[in-house]
């Protein structure tokens, strides 16, 4: 078990340093002067010298790129040109804020998700079953910041119940931070609550099939423990991949989520650098969010093997 | 004497050839789902063609007197904020949309479909390609896509090479893992004998193979590709205005939300719509062409 684990996060490496070079060429397939792209018209000529002289541009390709990877593993990913402080700082103050809120999507996706699969396959053709599915079908049909504006619009509006937008750390005053959590959650987390829900049943319902479910209802075992436990723990491999990949999802959704209840995390750092072409901004969240998502990925892959031990190390 | 074979085709021949095209219609029109989603594509693709024709008002036309209109006999939709006809503006937002969508198809398929052939085929370089792949499938897509429009700049084409940077992977694999299933068959190893080169393999026998699971690929990142044509649009990294896409009508009227819902209203339901029917289409071409994916 801890030589497979070594040899995953081994098997990273590769696609971690791809994921540094694609994030790193960001700035080059800028057409034309990158530094004079990013100062803007008003520029003067000695500026753009400058800029183009701190951030390296005339130093062949590869040694720019060995000079920018060098930085980043020290944690230095530059400074904001709007901010006027470190990137790193900056994406690290909202790194807390972007990642409870994919976590609290997630687990409104698995709340709703999970649960409504397992009924639509145990009661598979009923009218039951045929609801779930359409509201899943739409469910994956729907933008998240539509779903988020029509809540903001029902809830804060209409019904004044929560906050349209802010928000307010857990730590801080739980009741506040969870009213200001809970609309972005789910706007966010509905997509993904409608995937699990279609693989959790399509999971489910081949599971159900196999000669040892029947045996278990024969051997007189309660529908609760042969769905409940023989059933559900050996379909959840591909629900768990869902999931997983559900994580990296949110955390890339939560960039326009997060700008439609104005909610202070990487998401609407990166929209506002976008608006400001601050690049550094935007290449250090590419390579935070991406790095993380990687790691997730292996995270769910060890979980697998603790799941389900017919799955070799090797 | 006739074999059972023989006798067979001669039955099937009697009651009228059932071509293997007949066959997928067939059971392509057995599911209602399938058949309701083709219409709701076929709809919106219709309207987009006609846009310019059906569209009562000059989309872009400013009238600050009929501004923030609810939807009437004369506006259906609804005015905006600068009293431009909502109905016009999602006409041509969906000709925008669905342009958008289609070339990301197109894009996605040729190159996704070369890099999974070669890398299906050639052994020696499908670890490099797919680490390269498995590298770009690694960024959350609509980050990516954001940050590639930050760098390209505003502009539909850019917004095609964005996310088709962006979806070329996963159509990349599906072909991929086709090619893998096929090279080894008989049939390949027929043709190669025959004398035929890998240039005639890939494209004669192996690539029409690949096809269905291709086709459905195809659908799914069509709406894939108008959800995130919207949302680059909707944070302000989609084709600059003037020019109307649901995108950026929802940005445009959110701050309007109180007052004239309707603005944020259609536009979302129009991107429901076609994402609902390329959903529904998607599911049943999958469930007809390629069933071991269901």
């Amino acid at each position: 078990m801890g030589a497979y684990i070594i040899r995953r996060v081994l098997s990273l490496i590769p696609v971690l340093v791809l994921v540094a070079v694609v994030s790193f060429l960001l700035i080059h397939i800028i057409p034309g002067d990158p530094a004079a792209v990013m100062l803007g018209t008003d520029a003067t000529p000695q500026e753009i010298e400058k800029l183009r002289e701190d951030l390296g541009l005339n130093e062949p390709l590869h040694v720019q790129f060995y000079r920018w990877i060098s930085r980043v593993l020290r944690g230095d990913l530059g400074d904001s040109f709007f901010m006027g402080r470190p990137v790193a700082v900056a994406l690290m103050e909202r790194l807390p804020a972007t990642i409870l809120l994919a976590v609290a999507a997630l687990f409104f996706a698995i709340l709703i998700g999970m649960p409504a699969g397992i009924i639509a396959a145990v009661k598979q053709g009923s009218v039951i079953d045929q609801l779930v599915m359409v509201i899943a079908l739409i469910g994956v049909s729907l933008p998240s910041f539509w779903i988020g504006l029509n809540l903001i619009l029902v809830f804060s509006v209409n019904l004044r119940w929560l906050p349209s937008g802010g928000y307010v750390p857990l730590t801080e005053n739980f009741i506040d931070g969870l009213r200001c959590l809970l609309m972005p959650a789910f706007a966010l987390g509905f997509m993904q609550a409608a995937l699990i829900a279609r693989m959790t049943r399509s999971s489910m319902l081949e599971v159900l099939r196999q000669d040892y479910i029947r045996t278990a209802r024969s051997k007189g075992l309660s529908e609760q423990v042969v769905v409940g436990l023989h059933a559900l723990k050996n379909a959840m491999i591909p629900i768990l991949t869902v999931i997983g990949t559900a994580f990296g999802v949110l955390l890339g959704g939560a960039v326009i989520v997060e700008t439609v209840f104005a909610y202070p995390g990487i998401g609407r750092l990166v929209v506002s650098a976008v608006q400001r072409r601050d690049y550094p901004v935007i290449q250090g969240a590419l390579l935070l969010i991406s790095a993380i998502y990687v790691l997730v990925n292996l995270l769910v892959d060890v979980l697998y093997t603790l799941i389900d031990p017919r799955i070799k190390y090797n | 004497m006739p074999t059972l074979n023989e006798q067979t085709l001669a039955l099937e021949r009697a009651d009228g050839p059932s071509s293997p095209r007949r066959e997928f219609l067939r059971r392509l029109l057995e599911s209602r789902l399938a058949v309701l989603g083709i219409i709701l594509t076929g709809m919106m693709v219709l309207f987009a063609i006609l846009a310019p024709v059906l569209a009562p008002y000059d989309p872009l036309a400013i009238s600050i007197a009929h501004r923030l209109q609810g939807p009437s006999s004369l506006h259906p939709f609804g005015t905006d904020n600068f009293g431009r006809d909502l109905l016009s503006r999602v006409l041509l937002g969906a000709r925008l949309s669905l342009k958008v969508g289609a070339y990301v198809v197109a894009f996605t398929s040729f190159f996704g479909t070369l890099i999974g052939l070669i890398a299906g085929y050639y052994p020696r370089l499908d670890n490099v390609i797919m680490r390269v792949m498995d590298a770009l499938m690694a960024f959350p897509a609509i980050l990516l896509a954001i940050a590639i429009m930050a760098a390209l700049g505003p502009s539909e084409l850019n917004v095609v090479i964005a996310l088709g940077i962006v979806y070329t992977p996963r159509t990349s694999r599906v072909v991929r893992g086709s090619v893998l299933a096929l090279k080894d068959q008989d049939f390949i190893e027929a043709a190669r004998s025959a004398g035929a080169g890998d240039g005639r393999i890939l494209l004669l026998h192996i690539l029409p193979n690949c096809l269905s699971p291709l086709i459905v690929q195809a659908t799914f990142i069509f709406a894939y590709a108008i959800l995130a044509e919207a949302g680059l649009s909707f944070v302000g990294a989609g084709p600059p205005p003037p020019t109307p896409s649901w995108g950026n009508i929802l940005s445009e009227g959110r701050s309007y939300m109180r007052v004239a819902p309707w603005i944020t209203l259609f536009p979302g339901m129009a991107i429901a719509i076609t994402v609902l029917g390329l959903n529904l289409a998607g599911d049943g071409l999958r469930d007809v062409l390629d069933p071991r994916l269901r």
